[in-house]
């Protein structure tokens, strides 16, 4: 029974955490791919490499600092966070389930990327314009993947396992990328980004309930319980809004 | 006037940027929602010590928050 609630939490920490990272990464990648191909590898691979060791930094910095930190307060904060963080990616994801928002497009931000740096009228050298923008982007796209890794890590008392599997998913991500190189867009992402939804609103759910003093029954063993009412709703979601969009279909026809 | 600002002030606002994006961004309905489910289940939880009422409030307020901010999105986009 230990073995099963201490595995069921460890899965879901894995899954959420590797999930995120792939999603963001992929974003990263796409930006440094271009700057790449446009720019020459050196400079792209350099600022990717600086980004990723900055946000090793912050978590190795970071982390340690928020353990000594009351668990319940924490715990109630990171469930607060996790609870928007975890609908803001579920609502995007349903809405661009339903066609009613555009779906994350890798080519255009490829596109966007290799235009920004063909426009280049600053007088910087070329190079440094590459760094700093294969910098910036896994920078930022990586902030968000350390929050995870941090809020999800410490909560669930794992840090270092979150850590490692975020790196395990930029080394998968990275692998993959230099296979299709320029094809990322074929990556489902609004799949994924509707299963991490799924997965940090659970988080939150749970951990915000804990830091509130709810028991929940079954213990860790609810997470797995919430990740599944979650994965009804937004299917039921999904389903309910395509039907209202074709029936307002019909009638303007 | 911002190119003048010092670079402490200037980390300062990018960080309360990077914050305010991050978890008000285009949804401030979902931030209240969250400081709104956060109250109602600190009185059920905290003050009411009622657990069972609790564990079933909180995901379901979670997902009437997100049914409404979804339901409002789609209703602009059939107004846009």
């Amino acid at each position: 029974m230990v073995m099963a609630t201490v595995s069921s939490n460890v899965v879901v920490l894995v899954g959420a955490v590797f999930l995120a990272s792939a999603v963001e990464m992929v974003e990263a990648l796409t930006i440094v791919v271009a700057v790449g191909h446009t720019q020459g590898w050196r400079s792209a691979l350099e600022g990717a490499a600086v980004a990723l060791l900055t946000l090793g930094a912050l978590v190795a910095i970071v982390g340690p600092a928020l353990v000594h930190f009351p668990l319940d307060v924490l715990r109630l904060i990171v469930g607060a966070v996790l609870l928007i963080f975890g609908m803001q990616w579920l609502r995007k994801a349903i809405l661009r389930s339903c066609g009613l928002k555009a779906k994350h497009d890798e080519d255009a931000i490829y596109q966007e990327t290799v235009e920004s740096l063909g426009a280049g009228t600053s007088n910087t050298p070329r190079d440094r314009v590459a760094f700093v923008l294969a910098f910036k982007g896994v920078f930022l796209e990586g902030l968000e993947v350390v929050i995870i890794v941090i809020t999800l890590g410490i909560s669930a008392r794992h840090l270092g396992l979150a850590a490692l599997t975020a790196l395990a998913a930029l080394v998968v991500v990275g692998v993959i990328g230099v296979i299709v190189a320029r094809q990322l867009s074929k990556v489902p992402e609004n799949a994924l980004k509707m299963t991490v939804g799924v997965l940090l609103l659970s988080y939150g759910t749970f951990f915000g309930g804990e830091g509130l003093k709810i028991h929940w029954p079954g213990g860790d063993a609810m997470l797995v319980v919430l990740v599944a009412i979650y994965a009804l709703v937004t299917w039921l979601f999904v389903a309910g809004l395509r039907a209202l969009s074709d029936r307002q279909q019909v009638v303007a026809r | 006037m911002k190119a003048h600002a010092s670079w402490p002030v200037r980390l300062v606002r990018g960080f309360a940027t990077f914050w305010w994006d991050f978890l008000v961004g285009d949804t401030p309905e979902l931030f209240v929602a969250v400081l709104l489910i956060v109250g109602v289940i600190s009185l059920v939880s905290l003050v009411g010590h009622l657990n069972m009422l609790a564990v079933v409030l909180l995901p379901m307020l979670s997902v009437v928050a997100l049914g409404a901010s979804v339901l409002r999105a789609w209703r602009s986009s059939r107004r846009g």
